[in-house]
């Protein structure tokens, strides 16, 4: 424990940030290691020294936060915004200790600071996920307590796996094989590690071409397994042209091009800039999706002109048509059928909600799946997924927090090594969504709880718009510990699903105020906290978010109310976005067309069919970052500015490695 | 008189129970209701005016207090205490000139055409002089003009004029001032019957062809305003954000369409969400204060500062009997209205969780539901009324125009 505590220690101002380009300085000096060996070895090790924020430029500094300085006595993983490689790296002396320790019923300042512990499982699940898929590479046989040695040995080990990517050429992959073969387990983070290491130390131009380096040598592995599947019958998984909403499709994008070493830099260079939305206004792609596509959707005759770049479509006739489908299905497994019902029907509401569902579908899905004959598994299950995706899109535009998790899981089934056999695959992919769901979801809500509870104090009064699980669970937890706090609950139509907060709240005995939105100005000259959830939080800060979100913070702003938002970070997106039209959902107009008036009920049905009147059901909006205070993420207290650092530090690592 | 009691009380008791709602509504009746008190009124020999005035200011402070959030009923009061005021002093003023006439040409002093013939004459610049020097808040030009009069000189003057003059003229001032008086209150009523086409009128000069409009709540003068440009063959759009929980905007919208414009119905909480894609904000008015912030439906803050961060004009629709003299201190609450709970929650709906019984006793459900919002002067790019646009800052001036002094605290 020793020689990792004394670093961790070490930098008292943490830093999240972008690397600049010039910036890999061998020299810097490491705190714990007094490493000799040649600068480059230096360079690529320095992920695993455990101070990130040593080698960064950053705009951002992060000064720890109390209660982290407070546990850096009695526990050395304290940091609120970790370097994740610090994490791993203690992990890797200490698994057994602490994986599993977190307990988020812990008080606030106890001895298990939340972002440490979440991170500590984090990696240790990612850590299972390394020795998974390097345990099928190197002969899997090296024991976890292998990983106390690591330390010791990765630092040289590295080096040489530098020394490998240097010289870089279509055998690299043979080339770390080897040198991991030489020590134990030293070797087996190291595509990750290397790759990550990288991405920190290196300057772009040099990661760039070393991730095509990577490509191609993938692609070399993959080839005959492509060749394979160029025979069957089935299509091309990902003609981008096809996919109805290719923004998603990226990683996949990747993969199919593997037979072609050259296309695949040049496709990769285009997945980097994230791809665009399918515009529904586009009448040629339009009449392609529709050609393939499973739930029959009628047009809506009366659409909004302003949207006609979204999909505008009938309501609630598809429903009784595709549930007596269910039996007679073919090319969608019936989990992910069902969830897609549930999507279509509004069962599930809530992007976290949402996003396990869809998981845990796919994860059935890949459990029931079988490689056909003749069929590459990475391959085929990509169509696969990509399949299920587009009937999920079909029943409601996915949001982009399923996109990240659609994302991440064809990344884990992109990466699956090649030799790896069908059932092992299964079961390590659905350990991998499993993985994600814990981690991404469930731990992260409770970090950003133990997080968000610091800033609730005696006597405030909190104000929340519409239903955010995460906040349901910091404001009851806030209770629980024995804050004392007035509610304002703020809800809007055509879902008030504030009733549904409401009503928890109530139930648990919290004070409760509930209002509509338009009274929001009313009442915010009381609150001293606005609290609100997220679907998504862009790169240039707007957040986006469930409509009337954008209202509630610029009434908040007027009135000098720190607006705090609750986001997971896997809900982070690195598309950038402007205004709430762009890019958008639209419910169902009917909704808004039945009121409940008591004197005329019917005369919005009298006009149905009027041109000249339309319904607009708008389900999102973005909110402009200058109206937030702060974000609350699993990984800590960030300002709005920083999304893009942590989109681009802590992203790629888990979603495209 | 005992008839004009009850008529009163009956009114009261609508505003009381909210049974007339809107603020042209209840201005109409409260100007009839005023012209019949005023009719009614018996006025001695000296001093009619301020018996009038008394008389109808115990009535308005009646009305006002049955609803004092309704503050087109204050308003239509100082109206007519103000054409009270005016006519007498224009009466008063005429009769001094009359007199004068009367020394001037001895002989036919007993004529009553020929002292007609004078007040016509007259009446109209003397009154006019007099009015303005005497009636308004001091003013730059009453400065200039280095007149030494108060406001309260009406009282005198009125009453020296009576007592000077002959008692064969008192009578017929009597009746003349009687008479003036229900012929202002008569205008006044047609005033604000009219608004809306004085109002309309101006459409063309703000609404051009492709317009994307917003409005909320459900206005009358908002509907003419719009119809009007729609008549004129400009094609625009309107967005109508629903106004829940009384769902307004629904109402406004089914009228728009009937009329036959291009209407799009919004849920409240997407207002910010579309100001980006909006030209104009258009809101009619609940009442306008004296430092040019406004009273409107629920939510129009929220349209007001979203307009305001999308450099969208918002602009104002407001008959005259909407300017109200007073200048708010805390109109969200003060000058607010809370309305049934229901309207948002169904009350059994939440007897199973709610537990009365425990600690404080005190319930830890409440629900809010207000009836108007307040919009500062900073958000309002302009008002439209039916004398034309101003700028918020010049609300105040108007104002002055249409009240005197001493009746801004009744």
């Amino acid at each position: 424990m020793d020689p990792r505590r004394g670093p961790l220690a070490v930098p008292k101002v943490r830093r999240v940030g972008f690397f600049t380009s010039i910036e890999p300085s061998p020299e810097t000096p490491r705190p714990n290691r007094s490493l000799s060996g040649p600068a480059e070895a230096i360079t690529s090790s320095s992920p695993l020294s455990d101070s990130p924020s040593g080698q960064f430029i950053s705009p951002v500094q992060i000064p720890p936060s109390r209660h982290h300085s407070d546990n850096l006595a009695s526990r050395a993983a304290p940091v609120p915004v970790p370097g994740p490689s610090a994490f791993r790296r203690q992990l890797a002396n200490d698994r057994a200790l602490h994986v599993g320790s977190y307990n988020p019923v812990d008080s606030l300042l106890g001895t298990s600071p939340p972002s440490s512990n979440g991170e500590v499982s984090e990696d240790s699940g990612s850590l299972f996920g390394f020795q998974r898929s390097d345990s099928a590479k190197l002969s899997a046989s090296f024991p976890n307590g292998g990983f106390d040695m690591t330390l010791r040995v990765r630092a040289p080990q590295e080096s040489e796996a530098k020394v490998a990517i240097a010289s870089t050429s279509d055998g690299r992959k043979k080339n770390v094989e080897a040198s991991g073969e030489g020590e134990s387990v030293a070797a087996k983070p190291l595509k990750e590690k290397e790759t990550k290491s990288l991405k920190e130390k290196t300057s772009k131009a040099e990661r760039r071409a070393i991730q095509e380096a990577q490509r191609a040598a993938k692609a070399a592995a993959k080839g005959e397994g492509s060749k394979r599947a160029g025979e069957s019958s089935r299509p091309k998984p990902s003609k981008p042209a096809k996919q109805p909403q290719p923004k998603k499709e990226a990683p996949q994008a990747t993969s199919s091009v593997s037979e072609k070493r050259a296309v695949s830099v040049e496709k990769e260079r285009r997945m980097d800039v994230p791809q665009t939305q399918m515009q529904y206004d586009d009448k040629s792609r339009v009449d392609k999706a529709k050609r393939r596509s499973v739930v029959e959707q009628t047009e809506s005759k009366n659409k909004v002109e302003l949207f006609l770049h979204l999909p505008q479509y009938e309501r609630g006739n598809q429903l009784p048509n595709l549930s007596s489908n269910i039996f007679s299905l073919d090319t969608i497994h019936h989990a992910v059928y069902k969830v897609g019902l549930q999507h279509l029907a509004g069962d599930i509401a809530g992007d976290n909600a949402r996003c396990i569902a869809m998981l845990h579908a796919f994860q059935e899905a890949i459990n029931d799946y079988t490689t056909p004959p003749m069929k590459d598994l990475t391959m085929d299950l990509t169509a696969k997924i990509n399949g299920y995706v587009s009937f999920l899109i079909e029943c409601r535009p996915l949001s982009m927090s399923m996109g990240n998790a659609i994302r991440f899981l064809k990344n884990q089934i992109r990466k699956l090594p090649v030799d790896l056999s069908e059932p092992e695959a299964k079961a390590s992919l659905c350990s991998e969504i499993g993985r994600f769901i814990d981690e991404k979801i469930l731990l992260a809500d409770k970090v950003i709880v133990q997080h968000a509870v610091t800033k609730i104090r005696d006597g405030e009064v909190l104000l929340t718009y519409g239903f955010s699980c995460v906040v349901e669970m910091i404001l009851l937890y806030a209770h629980e510990i024995g804050r004392k706090f007035r509610v304002v609950i703020v809800d809007s139509r055509p879902n008030l699903e504030g009733q549904k907060l409401l009503r928890r709240l109530v139930t648990r005995g919290l004070d409760c105020t509930y209002t509509h939105i338009n009274a929001v100005s009313y009442i915010m000259g009381e609150v001293t906290r606005v609290f609100l959830g997220a679907s998504s939080i862009f790169s240039n800060g707007t957040l986006y978010s469930k409509v009337g979100t954008a209202c509630v913070a610029m009434v908040a702003n007027a009135f000098s109310v720190p607006v705090i938002v609750c986001c997971e970070a896997y809900k982070f997106h690195e598309r950038v976005l402007l205004d709430s039209i762009c890019s958008n959902e639209l419910g169902d107009p009917d909704a808004i067309a039945n009121v409940p008036l008591r004197n005329n009920k019917k005369h919005s049905k009298t006009m149905d069919n009027n041109k000249n009147l339309q319904f607009l059901n708008l389900m999102y909006d973005s909110t402009p970052a200058e109206y937030i205070s702060m974000i609350v993420t699993d990984y800590g207290m960030i300002p709005p500015t920083s999304i893009p650092v942590i989109v681009r530090e802590y992203r790629r690592e888990d979603l495209l490695l | 008189m005992p008839d004009v009691q009850s008529t009163v009380l009956e009114f009261v008791n609508k505003l009381r129970k909210r049974k007339i709602e809107g603020s042209q509504a209840t201005a109409k009746c409260t100007v009839e209701l005023l012209r019949s008190v005023i009719s009614q009124q018996r006025v001695p020999h000296s001093n009619q005016a301020s018996a009038l005035i008394d008389a109808v200011k115990a009535v308005g402070e009646q009305l006002v207090a049955a609803n004092p959030v309704e503050l087109a009923v204050g308003n239509v009061v100082r109206r007519v205490l103000h054409i009270i005021r005016e006519e007498d002093l224009s009466l008063a003023t005429a009769a001094m000139a009359g007199l004068d006439l009367l020394d001037a040409s001895d002989d036919d002093g007993e004529d009553d055409n020929c002292k007609g013939v004078g007040y016509s004459a007259m009446s109209a610049a003397v009154a006019a002089a007099a009015a303005r020097s005497t009636l308004r808040p001091p003013s730059l030009q009453t400065l200039l003009e280095g007149t030494p009069e108060s406001a309260a000189v009406p009282y005198t003057s009125s009453s020296g004029a009576d007592s000077e003059s002959k008692t064969a003229d008192k009578s017929s001032i009597t009746r003349k001032l009687k008479h003036d008086v229900i012929e202002g209150v008569n205008h006044l009523i047609l005033e604000i019957s009219g608004c809306h086409e004085q109002i309309a009128e101006q459409a063309i000069e703000h609404i051009h062809q492709n317009e994307v409009i917003l409005t909320l709540g459900s206005s009358r003068t908002v509907l003419e305003f719009l119809c009007a440009a729609k008549e004129k063959k400009r094609a625009f759009r309107v967005f109508v954000a629903e106004g829940a929980p009384r769902y307004q905007g629904h109402l406004l919208a089914k009228e728009l369409v009937a009329r036959g414009l291009q209407t799009t119905v919004i849920t409240d909480s997407a207002v910010f969400a579309m100001i980006s894609r909006v030209n104009m904000v258009i809101i009619g008015a609940h009442a306008v204060m004296a430092n040019g912030g406004v009273i409107g439906p629920v939510g129009v803050n929220m349209a007001a500062l979203a307009a305001k961060k999308h450099a969208v004009p918002f602009v104002v629709l407001a008959g005259s009997h909407k300017l109200c003299p007073l200048y708010p201190h805390n109109p969200e609450v003060l000058l607010n209205e809370l309305r049934s709970p229901s309207e948002l929650l169904d009350f059994g709906e939440f007897s199973d969780c709610l537990d009365f019984g425990a600690g404080s006793g005190s319930p830890l459900l409440q629900v809010v539901n207000p009836t108007f919002d307040y919009v500062p002067p900073s958000l309002v790019s302009l008002f439209i009324t039916d004398t034309g646009g101003h700028n918020p800052s010049y609300m105040y001036r108007l104002i002055a125009d249409y009240y005197s002094a001493d009746d801004l605290v009744m």
